[in-house]
């Protein structure tokens, strides 16, 4: 069993899924996570894909705990081979479990691995007379492996395969209960999760970062979402296309990215609550629009799930290396935010936050997500909306509405917080004007010195009230003598490694950001102000926040963990990381 | 009621003495009044070009935003709040090279925009370079050894494209450019109004003289904008003789109608979900 999970735990499992592109990878991930969750188990999923449709290598990875996990672990104790190529691939390295084909013989090189043939295919063909239902059988081959119990998968069969006919759920049915009995014969390890007892509590949830998002947006009062589709942004369209009619949305597919953001600054300019979602690439084209938004004075939240870059990198897998192109993107100067949530928890509510930052600033937000926090599924209790914030639009009252003479209200009135009353076009007797150019308090052109100087000002005041809006980074424990310094979606992974390192006696901490421009940096100076040394740990080549960090407070973090091959991060990796630094 | 005062601004027009700008200002403002709407309820949105100013030169609520994506703001407002009067507009170099392609997007997605373009075949604002509707051979400061690229016909891209209303207008012709545009406005779906219009300072081939020889109305009585075929060669027609008038019309499914905007209430009015209703959402992850 792992051990990285955070303390003594009676459960602590992974199982690895492999197979090509189009096999069901992500079926057979899907039904375990939940028929896992359902057992009361907290679940992590991640996963590792080809950019391609068909053929490859391709795997799912389920971690299942008994206390919250959001993060991979390195060992994996239970592999599920679909093709040949997966046991090959790991048939040397692994010692846990291998579920295989029977037909592919034994093992061709060493390792220490327990074998459970079992002809996947076969007891399909058999049972439910359709090869694809092999997906059924290993679910429920490794839910025996682990000693639990069959029967929450029997019902999420019910549940996704109720509507396609008796014959189908049946067959998946007759298949699960096959493949089960199969492998509780043949299995004569220890049952990995023996003496597992579901913990107290409320139901739980699985969800994506992703899922997270688009729900935090439509809890936010989203009217209207347009996009082009881009990995790994599309889930986050395709959740909100499936409610919208529910919701009352209304979805629009681009023709690219310039249109997208063009689309977006003149919905919310006309009073919509909008979302774009892109990565890497699709914002590189969004940037004008992005600067519009700055000048116009518009709401705008911009969605950048991240993926390896420059160009078109890695397509389908995680990296951290948007950060300064966000923190900066746009010509000229202007406000932003820039949110990175560490978890599907915070993925919701800094959406959320996002909507109340750009409509009270009017002005560009950014939610900065990742390949790894967007398309992994995370468990928690179902988000609190009593948590949520309140509509942040400054808008004109009634009575300053009533007051005004026709056709006399002003954009960009000059205030002292920089943020001028909104009214919608089309509500009054009032006309509104924006302008990309610099403009009068009237939103028309103008080329005027003074008006300039009132017009850079005004919208540079509202940084100042945003930057009082960031939460400060989360710090763990307050007095340690080294801390890790990280952002964004590293948190599980950082977490975990923490706490393993100091229960073997060292002195370490985390400080973690996830509200990370305009940033808040009290909680790191104090840190090195006590003499606590820092390592900075980042899923990119050049330790983009540990140079963000220089730039607004002046410290150099030289110590830096940095991965960048398109793979995220892992607790165990990371504290032989730290443990090399520190002895450096 | 409307008069022709509501819609005065206060604004210096900065176009050049005797540019073709000023005719379509005047004949657009006559539409809005001969329309009836009122300025709060008309939403221009525009790129930026010497033509793409005009929206500053009249009251009413006004987008001014990058070049060439006057279209994709436009879409955006219109699909925002249906029940605005959306009109984008532009000249040949904002809408026709920079927002080409949401041009053609544009036509397909059929939200209820009318869109002007002012075709003068040159750069105003950047000072006379060479345009996507520029003559093949023409001389500018960006093609000094003349235009080698041919020039685009944005009427016949608009006809094969399924375009729902295609018109042209000549600002020489003011009263019938007048009707046009009102036309355009009542026009269900994406109506492109193309208005040719002399540059006075950089195109001294495509002059009002020039025009005048050439440009010919469509007889309203036996031309029939229905048939296609027609239509695409009326559009692609350039040299001796310019067509002008409605080109071609198609009775298409709106955008707002397909999306089921049409006859709801729009974006902008509607409010929640409720906690309770929002509660629900989590019932497909457990």
């Amino acid at each position: 069993m792992t051990a990285e999970a955070t303390r003594k735990t009676a459960c602590d499992v992974t199982l690895r899924i492999g197979g090509e592109a189009g096999q069901g990878v992500n079926v057979v991930s899907g039904l375990l996570g939940k028929a896992l969750l359902r057992q009361g188990l907290h679940v992590f999923t991640h996963h590792d894909v080809m950019s391609r449709i068909r053929g490859g290598h391709n795997f799912s990875q389920i971690r299942a705990s008994d206390v919250p996990v959001m993060a991979p672990a390195e060992r994996v104790d239970i592999l599920v081979c679909l093709d040949e190529n997966t046991l090959r691939l790991y048939e040397e390295e692994l010692d846990g479990v291998i579920i295989h084909d029977p037909d592919w013989g034994g093992p061709r090189k060493g390792g220490k691995s327990k074998r459970l043939p079992l002809s996947l295919e076969k007891i399909a063909k058999e049972k439910g007379g359709d090869a694809r239902m092999a997906n059924t059988v290993a679910a429920a081959a490794s839910l025996a492996v682990l000693g639990l119990s069959l029967d929450p998968l029997l019902d999420l069969l019910g549940e996704t395969f109720g509507s396609k006919g008796d014959k189908v759920l049946e067959g998946n049915r007759a298949c699960a209960r096959a493949g089960f009995a199969a492998a509780k014969d043949a299995f004569e390890g220890p049952r990995l999760c023996a003496g597992f007892e579901a913990p107290p509590g409320g139901k739980r949830i699985l969800i994506t970062g992703s899922e997270a998002m688009a729900i935090g947006a439509l809890a936010s009062g989203l009217r209207f979402y347009t996009g082009y589709p881009m990995s790994p942004a599309t889930a986050i369209m395709e959740f909100l296309a499936s409610k919208k009619d529910e919701y009352g949305l209304v979805i629009e597919q681009a023709e690219d990215e310039i249109s997208a953001v063009n689309m977006a600054v003149g919905a919310s300019f006309a009073g919509a609550r909008t979302l774009v979602a892109t990565s890497g690439g699709g914002l590189a084209l969004m940037v004008e629009g992005i600067s519009l938004a700055g000048m116009t004075e518009t709401p705008l939240v911009i969605i950048d799930c991240q993926r390896p870059a420059p160009a078109t990198g890695l397509p389908t897998r995680t990296e951290q290396a948007d950060l300064l192109f966000v923190a900066h993107c746009g010509h000229g100067e202007f406000p932003r935010a820039v949110l990175a949530p560490s978890t599907a928890e915070e993925a919701f509510y800094l959406t959320n936050k996002a909507f109340y930052l750009a409509d009270k600033y009017q002005t560009p937000v950014f939610v900065l997500g990742d390949q790894f926090l967007n398309d992994s599924s995370w468990t928690g209790e179902p988000f609190g909306l009593d948590r949520l914030l309140a509509d942040g639009s400054v808008r004109l009252s009634d009575a300053e509405l009533e007051a005004l003479s026709p056709y006399a209200y002003k954009r960009y009135t000059l205030t002292e917080s920089g943020i001028s009353p909104l009214i919608l076009p089309g509500t009054s007797r009032q006309v509104v004007c924006a302008d990309s150019d610099e403009h009068t308090e009237e939103g028309h052109i103008t080329e005027s010195a003074e008006v300039r100087r009132a017009m850079v000002g005004k919208r540079l005041k509202k940084a100042s009230g945003l930057a009082g809006e960031m939460a400060p980074p989360a710090v763990y424990p307050e007095d340690a003598a080294a801390y890790t310094v990280s952002w964004g979606s590293t948190f599980g992974a950082v977490r975990e490694a923490v706490r393993l390192l100091r229960d073997k006696g060292l002195d370490i901490g985390y400080i973690h950001w996830s509200e990370v421009f305009p940033l808040r940096t009290e909680a790191v100076i104090q840190a090195v102000e006590r003499g606590a040394e820092l390592v900075a740990i980042e899923n990119n080549a050049t330790g983009q926040f540990a140079r963000l960090l220089r730039m607004e407070t002046g410290l150099a973090v030289d110590r830096r963990i940095l991965r960048f091959d398109g793979r995220p991060f892992t607790a165990r990796e990371l504290t032989r990381e730290i443990e090399k630094k520190r002895g450096s | 009621m409307t008069r022709l005062e509501d819609y005065q601004s206060p604004d210096p027009i900065a176009w050049c003495p005797g540019c073709g700008n000023f005719g379509i200002l005047k004949a657009w403002k006559g539409a809005l009044v001969e329309l009836g709407l009122r300025p709060e309820n008309v939403l221009m949105v525009s790129g930026i070009g010497q033509a793409a100013k005009l929206p500053h030169y009249l009251r009413c609520n006004t987008f001014n935003g990058l070049h060439g994506r006057a279209l994709p703001a436009a879409t955006g407002a219109k699909i925002a709040n249906h029940e605005l009067v959306v009109v984008a507009e532009g000249g040949d170099g904002d809408g026709y090279a920079e927002g080409g392609n949401h041009f053609i997007h544009a036509m397909r997605r059929n939200v209820d925009l009318t869109y002007l373009v002012h075709n003068n075949q040159v750069y105003g604002l950047t000072k006379g370079q060479a345009s996507p509707t520029s003559d093949r051979d023409m001389v500018t400061g960006t093609t000094p050894g003349g235009n080698p690229l041919c020039p685009e016909r944005p009427l016949a891209l608009a006809v094969a494209g399924g375009c729902s209303f295609v018109a042209r207008g000549y600002v020489g012709e003011m009263e019938h450019l007048r009707e046009l545009m009102v036309k355009a406005v009542r026009n269900k779906g994406f109506s492109l109004l193309e208005i040719l219009q002399p540059c006075v300072s950089f195109n001294k081939t495509n002059t009002y003289d020039w025009y005048k020889e050439r440009v010919e109305k469509l007889d309203e009585g036996s031309y029939d904008p229905t048939d296609r075929e027609v239509a695409f060669r009326q559009a692609s027609e350039w040299g001796d003789r310019i067509p002008i008038g409605i080109i071609y019309q198609s009775d298409r499914k709106t955008y707002e109608e397909s999306v089921g905007l049409a006859g709801a209430p729009p974006l902008v009015r509607r409010t929640g979900p409720e906690t309770g209703e929002l509660g629900r959402i989590w019932d497909q992850f457990f």
